[in-house]
């Protein structure tokens, strides 16, 4: 795997392409470092010219910002967006869509304007570009449904280029009643991730995971590693990990062409 | 004495305007009590916004039985009110029917009322049944109980008065018409009432009089009453929509405030150039230091308090809640309820010392609980799912920056959470210096 870091890359002279972020829960959680080893594989695969910040990244202040505290937030932004901008970064793609989010909307005005896609949204176009390729595989005919995490769906409008890739990968693409604009949360947005939920009849991400169930999928794909984990869970709660199993697109399509 | 009528008309009239012009002006006061906040870019896209949203309603039939029977209820008010025109003019002028030498045209148009009226009464009588027999969750939530509840009801029967009584003035008019009695020209269409006439057809003409009167009465005298109810209840959606879509936010969902203030400390904390022993610049006199988010309505922006004068209480918000729908205390309505319920406390506050005089009370606390702020994940389905673009959630983050960074209160795993993100730059403990470690696992 080769996943050169933007240090590297000025030592070199080099300046690539764009910047890959790979977020807290990317770099640590060990859930979401299969989707960062998924997506830098298709990444390696299409030649495309990328680095990470790799010691350099920090928190993008979301969850910060989420749980009421604008101070700590503002700097983690500014740090950021100091590094950041010291490599003069233009483009920047994520598989957070809650980093996707911040550094996207919440940056430009702390002085940190750069171009910001989704992982879905990059890999939608790469293969418009006629850089990757995707089939089905494995995954060709299954049934599968997607969970639109708030931030990629509801917060920036991106609904279409994760089913798109799910189209490519030609599955039976099955649609929550709460789906796209109406789409459940998983549970996990506005810092929950990181607290125990306030006292009540149930968790979100059962009543979720119970939602994706009634459709009998063999996955459930999202686009966020909060989601995953939140839907993950959720599957176990309910005792059905034999017959449906959570997966980042990213790691469909990393799959389904045996990288 | 023939004029007695057309005073007593004028009066009530006049009564009516000022009262409302009052209620007006209270209004405009309390929505100003918030912060300052420039809403007045991109014109063009927020008169596209009110014309979708308020005039056009794209939202509403999102959930279609309640979305098409509101629009039946809207357009028969808007164009029932051209009627309400014709019934001020009688009424100040003492004529029968002002508008009759419209001939053909004033048929169509008496016609085209009286089906509206039939149509918004259904409508309203299945607003009903859904509330009262059918009991639409939504309806049912905690929030909904007495003045909530009844405020509802009330609207819901004062329609039902009005356009019966508006059906039933026809039905009389129709029948002293046939009559040929004095003063009642044969003018209008009747396809609805004519059906109610032959009920009333064996009565005298005194009598018939006495009720086309007295409907005629009542139904502007009710409607007098119902616009200035309007203040007072959640109806008032029905004239602040359109100011409230206008003003609406037009940025990404997912993009929050960042404070300006908040970021002058953070340059200056990271300017390499600033002198770490500088005293921070005493707060001119008078100048009350700036607060970190809300604690009570004084603190939110207009925008918001706009939003909680707007929402008729609907509900959607709540049924798409994720944290309301799996029994937690939030209910995105109830903070739009709250916030209002403060405003108004600070109002009648002000109405009755002069200015706002410290009641030892706050939005925090006394209305909106932690509890209900700390359970909510941002994920915007309230703010997507409202039809005239309320956001409550905006309220619930200026409520946790003030819990967070005025009172330190946040719930202890966040602040381990915000303690790592201060420490090593991730939300967990993990050493910055192994961020990249997956690489090579």
């Amino acid at each position: 795997m080769n996943v050169p870091t933007m240090a590297e890359m000025m030592a070199q002279g080099k300046q690539p392409e764009v910047l890959f972020w790979v977020g807290c829960a990317g770099s640590f959680d060990d859930r979401a470092k299969k989707i960062t080893k998924a997506f830098v594989k298709i990444l390696n695969n299409a030649n495309v010219s990328f680095a990470v910040l790799g010691t350099e990244e920090s928190c993008s202040g979301d969850p910060a910002k989420r749980a009421g505290n604008e101070f700590l937030f503002q700097m983690q932004a500014m740090t950021n967006i100091e590094i950041l901008n010291a490599y003069e970064v233009k483009k920047i793609v994520t598989a957070c869509p809650h980093c996707f989010n911040t550094i996207k909307n919440e940056y430009p005005e702390l002085g940190g304007k750069y171009q910001v896609m989704h992982h879905t949204q990059f890999l939608k176009s790469l293969l418009d570009e006629g850089k990757i390729t995707v089939s089905g595989g494995s995954y060709k005919g299954k049934k599968i449904t997607f969970h639109d995490p708030c931030y990629l769906g509801r917060a920036n409008s991106v609904y279409e280029a994760p089913r798109e890739l799910l189209k490519k990968l030609e599955v039976e693409l099955v649609e929550m009643k709460r789906c796209k604009t109406n789409g459940l949360c998983c549970g996990a947005g506005g810092a929950q991730m990181f607290k125990d939920a306030e006292k009540g009849d149930k968790e979100i991400n059962v009543e979720r995971t119970e939602e994706a169930l009634e459709l009998k999928p063999k996955i459930i794909a999202t686009g966020c590693p909060f989601c995953n984990t939140m839907m993950t869970d959720g599957v176990k709660a309910k005792n059905s990990e034999e017959n449906t199993e959570v997966l980042d697109i990213a790691e469909m399509i990393a799959n389904a062409s045996d990288l | 004495m023939q004029y007695i009528p057309n005073i007593i008309f004028a009066i009530l009239l006049a009564f009516a305007g000022i009262f409302f012009a009052k209620n007006v002006k209270k209004l405009i006061r309390n929505i100003k009590l918030g912060k300052d906040l420039n809403r007045s870019d991109r014109k063009s896209e927020r008169w596209k916004n009110m014309t979708m949203l308020a005039l056009g309603q794209s939202k509403m039939t999102k959930r279609p039985i309640a979305g098409l029977l509101h629009i039946v209820v809207y357009v028969g008010f808007i164009i029932i009110n051209i009627e309400v025109l014709e019934i001020i003019l009688d009424g100040l002028l003492g004529t029968h029917r002002i508008f009759s030498p419209l001939g053909k045209m004033y048929n169509f148009l008496i016609g085209t009322f009286e089906i509206l009226a039939f149509m918004v009464l259904f409508s309203v009588i299945v607003f009903w049944i859904r509330r009262q027999i059918l009991k639409i969750p939504r309806f049912w939530n905690k929030e909904m109980k007495s003045w909530a509840k009844n405020d509802a009801l009330y609207i819901l029967y004062f329609e039902m008065v009005l356009m019966s009584l508006f059906l039933l003035m026809n039905a009389a008019d129709y029948n002293l018409q046939q009559l040929n009695a004095e003063h009642y020209t044969h003018a209008g269409s009747f396809p609805v009432s004519q059906y109610l006439a032959p009920m009333l057809s064996g009565l005298s003409q005194g009598s018939l009089i006495l009720i086309e009167r007295s409907a005629w009465w009542l139904h502007i005298i009710g409607i007098f009453i119902f616009l200035n109810y309007l203040y007072y209840s959640k109806h008032l959606h029905i004239l602040l929509a359109f100011p409230n879509t206008y003003y609406a936010n037009l940025e990404a969902k997912g993009k929050f405030t960042n404070d300006k203030n908040v970021t002058t400390e953070v340059k200056m904390m990271l300017d390499p150039n600033a002198d770490p022993y500088a005293m921070p610049e005493e707060p001119a006199e008078g100048e009350v230091p700036e607060k970190f988010g809300a604690s009570d309505i004084f603190d939110l922006n207009w925008t918001n308090i706009l939003n909680a004068y707007t929402c008729t209480e609907c509900g959607r918000c709540t049924s798409v809640c994720p944290a309301n729908i799996t029994g937690k205390e939030l209910s995105p309505r109830a903070i739009m309820m709250k916030t209002r319920d403060r405003v108004e406390e600070v109002g009648k506050n002000i109405d009755t010392n002069g200015s706002f005089k410290d009641d030892q009370k706050q939005l925090l606390n006394d209305y909106i609980t932690p509890e209900e702020l700390w359970a909510c994940t941002s994920c915007n389905a309230c703010v997507e799912e409202c039809p005239i673009n309320i956001s409550p959630l905006d309220i619930i983050m200026q409520m946790r920056q003030y819990l967070v960074m005025e009172q330190s209160a946040a719930p202890q795993e966040l602040n381990m959470m915000m303690t790592n993100i201060e420490n090593n730059g991730a939300p967990w403990q993990y050493n910055q210096m192994d961020r990249l470690n997956w690489k090579d696992e």
